[in-house]
């Protein structure tokens, strides 16, 4: 079966016709029937029953039918879930089970929503592909030889392959949006600070956001209105007035102003991608609104500055995976910082030390001006760019990725062209605005996604815009 | 000759000060210092669990403010917070978060009196911190063990200028920082529990340049502080001597043997790789918040040292003075300065040395303190007319303290035979007598039997058949007995 929109099957539930017990079983066996793409890493049979089972007793005993009644989904394994582990994909937490839970799962469960499992992922969220998930690489739905992208890899596929009807990940430079294009699913990376990042496991704490996997627009919105908002516990979350709404707001198109990122069309962009894209952008042209190239000449650094400041960040957050109270410790140390470098050196993968090696290297002293300081300087120049062209435009159009979903393997021995995956989704995490992967066709069976972007905190006008595309061109 | 006075001291002092919140500097656990039972107070945040995020507690913002009044200057409109990353098992998250290069109080100076001059330290900074836990390390075991009930602890580093030149002005610095950091009632400043802790950064030189700067981490008390300097200058002294080199380094603090130890060499400068924390946004303060707390603020020491002193009080009373205004609301500071100078220096003596150590005397109820001036005005009448001695007033005045209600003096004089005696001499002649008529009894007080005092007295007492009062009999016995001792020795 094919899970409907979201809102029908909270009614379903309610109307009596299906039960959350058989939503997480259907949820459950879909799991264990697309196995082969390896999309999770553990799976919560007993506890997900549990409550669906509780959530049953409240509908026959006629209480009110909560948003997300019974409704399965599957978070990326960064995010901390009681009853199943959280690793990160990563060694160096196997088997580390949370005390404590994310803002964002605590808001979904208050809801009735089900986590079901805990999705693959590139270990900490370090790359564009799930090829470096301690564990194992997740496989694209569309073609098995080839990477559901990453890092939200598992996140991505388990929407893809209709497993569930959501799934939530983190995305610090692309990995909701990329591996969403590459899956032909919408990603939403809201703007930074309207999701709680509490109980989250950090990347770059600047960069992180929290989004969402879903079929369409509507269950996109839907989902993102109960998790977004401000939390006390985490103090960059973005007040109340901003939170995103369930409530779709018609827009004057004749008033829209959309601006493609003319960098963003340039050479590397793979020729068969660009048709797609721009045969996309005329058909949105078409709903009689004005659409012009623009030039954001700073966003060419974007990628340098962001791997520069991402690995700072993530050298400084991984300084308490150290062996010494939770997590893998290397046990036959024979003094303290023999356990430190042992633990830390069996339990971090290669991609982890590499960004811990970097981070560490630009914040040294006689470096940090160097690096830090003037990647720092770029970021805001190119906060000011971004500001200076949504003055005249109202959102940004352009490509998620510059290509289709790559070969397992295919990238693995350059790491630079790996991170050049990444080229045209960081300067949205480095801006702090919203962006959204849309499905937008194929090239040669693979889907392609188109990427628009809002300004910061405008992130319902982004998901109205969205949802007038979606009516009149999908 | 004596080399030692040919050097130069230089010092300067970084305190720690552990502020009052209720709770942590960025969690919701407690913020206590005498917690027993290790790693109780603590939740995901100070335990560094994967996720935690840290939030600032509003209040240590507040009291830092006031820190910052206190140290004559005033809080910074934008500061923040940064990591600074090193690897031990107390500190969870493997970074500290601290303010780096923009703190929240820049500037200011403390000032006191030493050796009748006005001597005045400049602050250079003081910046909020998070502490660290508590590393214990057992005495033939093969492990350490952490307590991190003091992890996420918010402390105010207040950093000195180089300016202090002597071991007496350090710890008077200490002292006087102690008195303001109380008045702005920004701690406990229990330095039993380490809620000051001082760092003591010295060198001394023969010239005018610097010598090699040598820190002494953790000491924590104001007498120690001198100690410790007094001990350094003269180790640092006799390698200069010898042409010997100073180390750079980091020394701890021996209080019951007196003397530093090395911790660690300084020669290579630790890299802590600081980094703004992302996880916190900037402390923006408007001007109205910074107008609100300077308005909150009480009189500070200086303003009530200086009144004081006018009043021709001696520097140590004034100091008890200082100290006692914090137990009683600056009740007594206030009685005392409407005083004129002859009434201040009689009453003061009786809030040192009688309402003080009473007050300090554990269970020990005292007269509420409206009533305690009043007491003491209606005294001073008394001393001024004559009508009482010296010690029958100091008996009156401790027994009415400990007193429910404050009784009418002159009637109380009258039931207790506290009046000025007309027969002083009288009394002094039976007493004389009483010691010549009782040798053994007197060889035995003499000898140390001090209780033996007591059957003295109430043979006086039976002799002018209970007209005197004990304590005064007792009073002039003693003052005999002294006598008495003088001649032997």
């Amino acid at each position: 079966m094919s899970w409907p929109k979201i809102e029908s099957i909270v009614e379903s539930l309610s109307s009596g016709q299906t039960t959350a017990t058989e939503n997480v079983k259907v949820a459950l066996s879909n799991i264990k029937k697309n196995s082969q793409y390896q999309t999770v890493i553990s799976t919560l049979d007993k506890e997900a029953l549990e409550r669906a089972k509780l959530i049953d007793l409240d509908i026959l005993n006629n209480k009110k039918v909560a948003k997300l009644a019974g409704v399965p989904f599957i978070a990326k394994d960064n995010f901390l879930v009681f009853g199943a582990p959280t690793t990160a994909a990563s060694n160096i937490l196997k088997g580390f089970h949370a005390p404590y839970q994310a803002t964002a799962i605590d808001k979904l469960e208050s809801e009735g929503a089900i986590c079901v499992a805990k999705a693959n992922m590139d270990a900490f969220a370090h790359g564009s592909s799930t090829e470096n998930s301690d564990f194992f690489v997740t496989k694209n739905p569309y073609d098995l030889e080839r990477v559901a992208g990453g890092s939200s890899g598992g996140s991505a596929a388990s929407v893809a392959l209709d497993i569930v009807p959501f799934s939530v990940g983190t995305d610090t430079g692309g990995s909701i949006r990329q591996p969403a294009s590459f899956c032909n699913v919408v990603g939403f990376k809201p703007s930074y600070g309207m999701v709680s990042r509490s109980g989250v496991i950090a990347m770059g704490s600047s960069l992180d956001t929290i989004g969402t996997f879903s079929k369409n627009i509507a269950d996109t919105r839907y989902v993102m209105s109960i998790i977004s908002g401000r939390d006390p516990l985490d103090s960059t979350t973005l007040d109340d007035s901003f939170k995103i709404v369930n409530k779709h707001q018609k827009m004057t198109l004749s008033k829209i102003k959309i601006g493609i990122i003319k960098e963003y069309l340039a050479d590397d962009l793979n020729p068969d991608v660009k048709k797609v894209i721009l045969s996309a952008i005329n058909k949105i042209k078409r709903m009689g609104l004005v659409v012009d190239e623009v030039s954001i000449p700073s966003i060419d650094l974007a990628l340098s500055v962001y791997y520069v400041l991402c690995p700072a960040e993530v050298a400084s957050n991984l300084s308490r995976y150290d062996g010494q109270r939770f997590g893998y410790s290397y046990l036959e140390a024979s003094n303290l910082e023999d356990s430190y470098l042992k633990s830390r050196t069996i339990g971090f993968g290669d991609e982890a030390k590499t960004r811990i090696m970097i981070g560490s290297y630009v914040l040294s002293s006689g470096y940090y001006d160097a690096y830090y300081k003037k990647a720092q300087t770029v970021r805001t120049k190119l906060i000011n760019d971004f500001n200076q062209v949504f003055k005249n435009y109202d959102f940004l159009i352009g490509p998620t990725v510059p290509d289709v979903a790559f070969k397992i393997g295919e990238k693995s021995s350059s790491k630079l062209e790996m991170y050049l995956n990444d080229i045209m989704t960081v300067a949205a995490n480095l801006v702090g605005i919203p962006a959204i992967s849309l499905p937008a066709g194929f090239v040669n069976n693979l889907p392609v996604g188109l990427q628009l972007m809002g300004q910061i905190g405008k992130d319902n006008q982004l998901l109205d815009f969205c949802q007038e595309i979606e009516e009149n061109i999908c | 000759m004596n080399q030692e006075n040919n050097y130069k001291l230089t010092i300067g002092i970084e305190c720690h000060v552990q502020l009052k919140t209720k709770t942590k500097l960025f969690s919701g656990a407690l913020n206590v210092d005498d917690q027993e039972i290790p790693n109780k107070d603590i939740n995901h945040i100070d335990f560094g669990l994967p996720g935690a995020l840290p939030v600032l507690n509003s209040n240590a913002i507040y009291l830092a403010s006031r820190a910052a009044f206190a140290l004559n200057s005033k809080p910074q409109r934008f500061s923040k917070f940064d990591r600074k990353h090193y690897f031990y098992p107390d500190l969870p998250m493997g970074y500290q978060i601290t303010q780096y290069d923009q703190p929240i109080i820049i500037g200011g100076y403390v000032q006191f009196i030493s050796n009748n001059k006005l001597v005045k330290i400049n602050i250079t900074r003081a910046h909020l911190e998070a502490d660290a836990g508590k590393s214990i390390h057992p005495g033939n075991k093969d492990y350490s063990l952490v307590d991190l009930n003091r992890s996420g602890t918010p402390l105010l580093e207040i950093v000195s200028e180089p300016d202090i030149k002597s071991a007496l002005q350090a710890r008077q610095y200490a002292e006087t920082l102690y008195l303001l950091m109380r008045y702005a009632d920004v701690t406990n400043g229990n330095l039993y529990y380490g809620n000051m802790r001082f760092d003591v950064n010295i060198s001394i030189s023969r010239n005018k340049d610097l010598g090699q700067r040598v820190e002494i981490k953790n000491v924590n008390s104001f007498k120690s502080i001198e100690r410790a300097i007094n001990y350094e200058y003269k180790r640092q002294s006799k390698l200069l001597d010898t042409n010997q080199e100073v180390r750079q380094e980091t020394r701890g603090w021996d209080d019951p043997k007196g003397c530093t130890y090395s911790l660690r060499s300084k020669e290579n400068a630790d890299d802590y790789r600081y980094m703004p924390d992302p996880d916190l946004p900037p402390i923006l303060l408007d001007e109205a918040y910074i107008q609100d707390v300077k308005k909150s603020m009480p009189l500070m020491p200086d303003y009530w040292f200086y009144k004081l002193k006018d009043l021709g009080l001696d520097e140590s009373i004034i100091y008890s003075l200082l100290e006692d205004g914090l137990d009683n609301d600056f009740k007594n500071l206030k009685f005392i300065v409407s005083l004129n100078k002859e009434e201040a220096k009689l009453i003061t003596n009786y809030i040192v040395n009688i309402e003080i150590p009473l007050t300090h005397e554990s269970n020990q109820k005292i007269l509420n303190i409206e009533d305690r001036h009043k007491l003491y005005l209606s005294t001073y009448s008394l001393v001024s007319q004559n009508r009482i001695n010296s010690t029958a007033l100091k008996i009156l005045i401790k027994d009415i303290l400990m007193a429910s209600s404050l009784p009418d003096i002159d009637s109380y004089i009258k039931s207790h035979n506290l009046a000025q005696n007309s027969n002083q001499d009288e009394l002094l002649e039976v007493a004389i007598n009483t010691i010549k008529n009782n040798p053994k009894v007197t060889k035995d007080i003499l000898s140390g039997q001090d209780k033996a005092i007591q059957y003295l007295v109430g043979q006086v007492m039976k002799e002018t058949k209970g007209q005197a009062n004990p304590l005064i009999i007792q009073d002039i016995i003693n003052q005999e007995i002294e006598k008495l001792k003088n001649v032997k020795n």
